[in-house]
């Protein structure tokens, strides 16, 4: 048995458990934890981390990264093991991935729990994970030192090997790793200068591809338990609605079928498999007790949003005197905006086995949010949180919806197993992930806006109306200030603009469509208002809208920075376009990276045609330029499907859309040419998941204008207006 | 019972002739590689080869797999193209979350089969039938062109 460092009962088994399969080294390590700068507001300085535990050093030189943020394809199964390998100065060759556990010691450095989202993987890693790479190199180097007799100082660390050149020796950290477990922890861990970086900041290939090219790869659904059975449920086919009586004669007598079961959130079929349990389900006979949600139909809620875009709101932000900006304006123009319900509809549908047993339930399954779902768990199964054990998958996407603040699938997995009592694997069909809600909000928008005589914005008013996200969730507290939920009115409320009287106002309706973050959560409809309306205001000012955007944007920001980078690349009022195309324009901060975008479009036969995207981007440090190309790639088609295609409406409460067929994500061949340009930068690193998505659906729709001078201010765009 | 060749292997199933043959290769023989997004043949991610050619296994029944030959993701390293395909993936490191890669990877590798220098319109057509909401299509074409552009081997 190795000498493994453990502060933490609770930690014991686990890393027990590791050693004993490897050997060797495992980190362990008592931090005081510095917080990026984008959560320096959340952070309570006093706060004292547990014992991390991120890596594993083998005899055999591998070193195995234990990473505890979800893979759902944003790279951070390469993004993180590469900023720890860099200062642990491994081989980067020898690297393995494994996912974590659920253990406070993996919580987010800024969130306080484990949980992947808002883009912060990188940003609230960035110190943590460098440092842990760090006190390993220096514990190596140390049992290195001591082993030969040296001083630490003459010693380096290069490959996974320690040196001392005085000498020629040389000893690989596998060999060393037993007795640098036993030494106590490194009082000062000081970090690389980034010039010094030989990994962060090279393009380097993903970890995970090789498994996602084989076939190797496992996600959630991709998991046999021995004994499993297949679950599908028939759930309410309107929201918040639930089951008054149900007859499932004909569904038992279904080859392969196990039982029929009354569960919370409907009538689940436990079969054989996938094709029994669906064919089963198809065969029960339910009577809904459907509730208020049958009210609700997409064209009467656009009209009642509308209406209450006209109404005074929550104020999220003002400044100057917004009615004296009016009176004194040279020209005045207003809008409304219309953006609908989207799913997220990742390409694997939503699915959860569980394994629950009178003492321990162990849960496999692509989550984002394990800690949040891990309680919900426990509580449906009467255990402690500790007694449940989440095994994270890779996620077939992820995009927000696999971190439910209500835990909406795992909790429901969770309730079925109690009622089964075997172990279970629950699979959502395409349509009941379709229609299985939780949503990006249905918003409606109302903007008045004014220039003075020299063009320039006097006055812009800007009213919101949308659910919140958060209402009614755990996070309710941290995310709802004064009565305004900050994700409803982000890149709203923030605003960059230089308008002397400005006002932001918001209405969040309540509804029994549950709503959810989709990729860049309220950006994905702030960008597209308020950078068609700057556009509009643009023309009205009769003003280039480039030189328009640099001229009221604050000096020296980082939007000016991407913008006009954006517009270099891509020789905005230089080239000559082909007959027929035009460029269109939008910047956009979001968790905190900039992004400009320009988009080259043209109409063939009255429908939108992308031919381009040149993104410019600055992210702060780059930890691996290839993956924030793959991101900008990523975020600019998922923002595209939803621009051209993308809704979910409601009829009599039921969700009209059901597949690929009728909710249509965008298609090989409309897909754009994607440059990205990355702005150099020594600065802390932001997000880049989710930024490349809120410019582009603004736009297209602004080199729409340029093409027809038609405004386009509903989502997704009404291509038939265009004919 | 129906009995077909899995990657080279005789496999016997005894599943209802009408289950899709998706629901088989997962279901019955645990083999995962191959993936379910939509079962209504719209998205591609369940793309496996029926005799050679690519087809959807959603909505393929096992029956029409009788007697023949299924080549899934796990089995596609078996021919010279399949491994200069899967090479080309890992060198444009194409897949983002991965799901619908297997699909892609079927689809690409039935399309250079039949046409080893394909065009980029024979690429797109070919290709349009599977979805990746990460939007890999980009380095999906480029993987592709690569693997066409291997000099003179047996494919």
């Amino acid at each position: 048995m190795n000498d493994i460092t453990v502060f933490d009962e609770s930690r014991r088994q686990f890393m027990k458990g590791s050693a004993a399969l490897v050997g060797g080294l495992v980190i362990s390590f008592y931090l005081p934890m510095k917080v990026g700068r984008a959560y320096a507001a959340e952070a309570r300085p006093e706060q004292v981390y547990p014992p991390n535990a991120f890596i594993r050093i083998a005899r055999d030189n591998s070193i195995t990264i234990v990473v505890n943020k979800s893979e759902m394809g944003q790279g951070v199964y390469t993004s993180l093991p590469m900023m720890l390998a860099e200062e642990l100065e491994a081989d980067w060759s020898r690297i393995n991935i494994e996912s974590a556990p659920v253990a406070a010691v993996y919580n987010h450095t800024g969130f306080g729990m484990q949980l992947t989202g808002g883009s912060t993987s990188v940003a609230s890693s960035w110190e943590q994970l460098r440092r842990v790479g760090a006190m390993g190199r220096i514990l190596l180097v140390r049992a290195a030192a001591q082993k030969w007799g040296v001083p630490e100082s003459e010693c380096r660390a290069e490959y996974s090997q320690v040196r001392h050149d005085g000498s020629g020796r040389s000893a690989s950290y596998g060999a060393l790793a037993d007795a640098a477990a036993k030494l106590p922890m490194p009082v000062s861990v000081p970090l690389k200068d980034p010039k010094d970086f030989k990994l962060i900041g090279k393009p380097t290939k993903r970890l995970d591809t090789p498994a996602k090219v084989n076939g190797s790869a496992q996600f959630g659904l991709d998991v046999y338990l021995p004994d499993m059975l297949t679950v599908l449920i028939a759930r309410s086919p309107v929201f918040g609605g639930k089951v008054k009586s149900f007859d499932a004669k004909k569904a038992r007598k279904q080859p392969g079928v196990r039982g029929v079961y009354q569960v919370p959130t409907g009538v689940a079929v436990a079969a054989t498999g996938f094709w029994p349990a669906r064919t089963a389900r198809d065969l029960l006979e339910i009577e809904w007790d459907e509730g208020p949600g049958a009210a609700l139909t997409t064209t009467k809620m656009r009209a009642d949003y509308l209406a209450l875009a006209k109404q005074p709101g929550a104020v999220a932000r003002t400044e100057g005197d917004i009615a004296k900006g009016f009176a004194d304006a040279h020209q005045y123009v207003s809008a409304d905006y219309e953006l609908p319900y989207l799913a997220h509809a990742a390409m694997e549908p939503l699915n959860v086995v569980v394994d629950l047993k009178p003492n321990h339930c162990s849960i496999w399954t692509g989550t984002q949010a394990q800690t949040m779902d891990r309680a919900a768990a426990a509580k449906v199964a009467g255990l402690k949180p500790e007694q449940v054990e989440i095994h994270t998958t890779y996620l077939g996407g992820g995009f927000g919806r696999r971190a439910n603040p209500r835990s909406d699938f795992v909790k429901e997995a969770v309730q079925v197993a109690k009622a089964i009592k075997k172990p279970i694997k629950v699979v959502w069909t395409r349509e009941d992930d379709m229609r299985g809600g939780n949503y990006r909000p249905m918003w409606a928008d109302h903007i008045e806006a004014a220039i003075a005589e020299d063009g320039s914005p006097l006055a812009w008013k800007h009213t919101i109306v949308g659910q919140s996200i958060v209402a009614d969730t755990p996070l309710e507290g941290m995310l709802v200030k004064n009565g305004i939920d900050v994700t409803s009115v982000e890149g709203a409320a923030t605003l960059p603009y230089v308008i002397p009287n400005l006002q932001v106002e918001l209405h969040s309706p309540k509804n029994a469509v549950p709503v959810q973050w989709w990729r860049s959560v309220g950006h994905s409809h702030t960008a597209f208002v308020v950078e068609t309306m700057i556009d509009e205001l643009a023309y009205l000012a009769k003003q280039d809208p480039v030189t328009y955007r640099l001229d009221i944007l604050p000096i020296a920001s980082h939007y000016r920075k991407v913008l006009q980078l954006a517009a270099d690349k891509a020789g905005w009022g230089k080239k000559q376009l082909p007959a027929g195309h035009a460029y269109g324009v939008a910047v956009h901060q979001s968790f905190g990276s900039h992004v400009a975008e320009i988009a080259e479009v043209s109409l063939e036969d009255g429908r939108i045609r992308v031919h381009r995207v040149i993104a410019a981007v600055n992210c702060g440090m780059v930890i691996n330029p290839d993956g924030v190309r793959q991101q900008v790639e990523s975020g600019i088609v998922y923002g595209l499907s939803a621009a051209l295609h993308g809704a979910i409406t409601l009829q009599d409460g039921r969700v009209v859309q059901s597949n690929f067929n009728d909710y249509a994500p965008l298609r090989f061949s409309e897909m754009p040419q994607v440059e990205v340009h990355i702005v150099e930068s020594s600065e802390h690193p932001s997000g880049i998941g989710e930024p490349g998505t809120p410019p582009i659906a603004p736009a297209v729709a602004n080199a729409v204008f340029a093409l027809t001078g038609k405004r386009l201010r509903r989502m997704p765009f009404d291509q038939e207006s265009l004919v | 019972m129906i009995s077909f060749k899995l990657n080279g292997n005789n496999t016997r199933v005894d599943a209802d002739p009408g289950t899709p043959l998706l629901w088989v290769i997962r279901d019955h023989l645990h083999l995962t590689g191959t993936k379910y997004g939509c079962g209504i043949a719209q998205c591609g991610a369940c793309t496996v080869h029926l005799d050679g050619a690519a087809i959807r296994s959603c909505v393929t029944p096992v029956s029409s797999a009788s007697g023949r030959n299924v080549t899934t993701i796990e089995g596609l390293a078996e021919t010279s193209l399949g491994k200069a395909v899967q090479s080309a993936w890992r060198d444009v490191d194409v897949p983002q979350c991965g799901y619908c890669q297997s699909g892609q990877i079927m689809a690409a590798t039935a399309l250079l089969r039949g046409n080893p220098h394909p065009s980029e319109a024979q690429i797109a057509a070919a290709m349009e039938g599977i979805l990746c909401r990460c939007g890999t299509y980009n380095r999906v074409r480029a993987a592709i062109l690569q693997a066409a552009a291997q000099p003179g081997e047996g494919k």
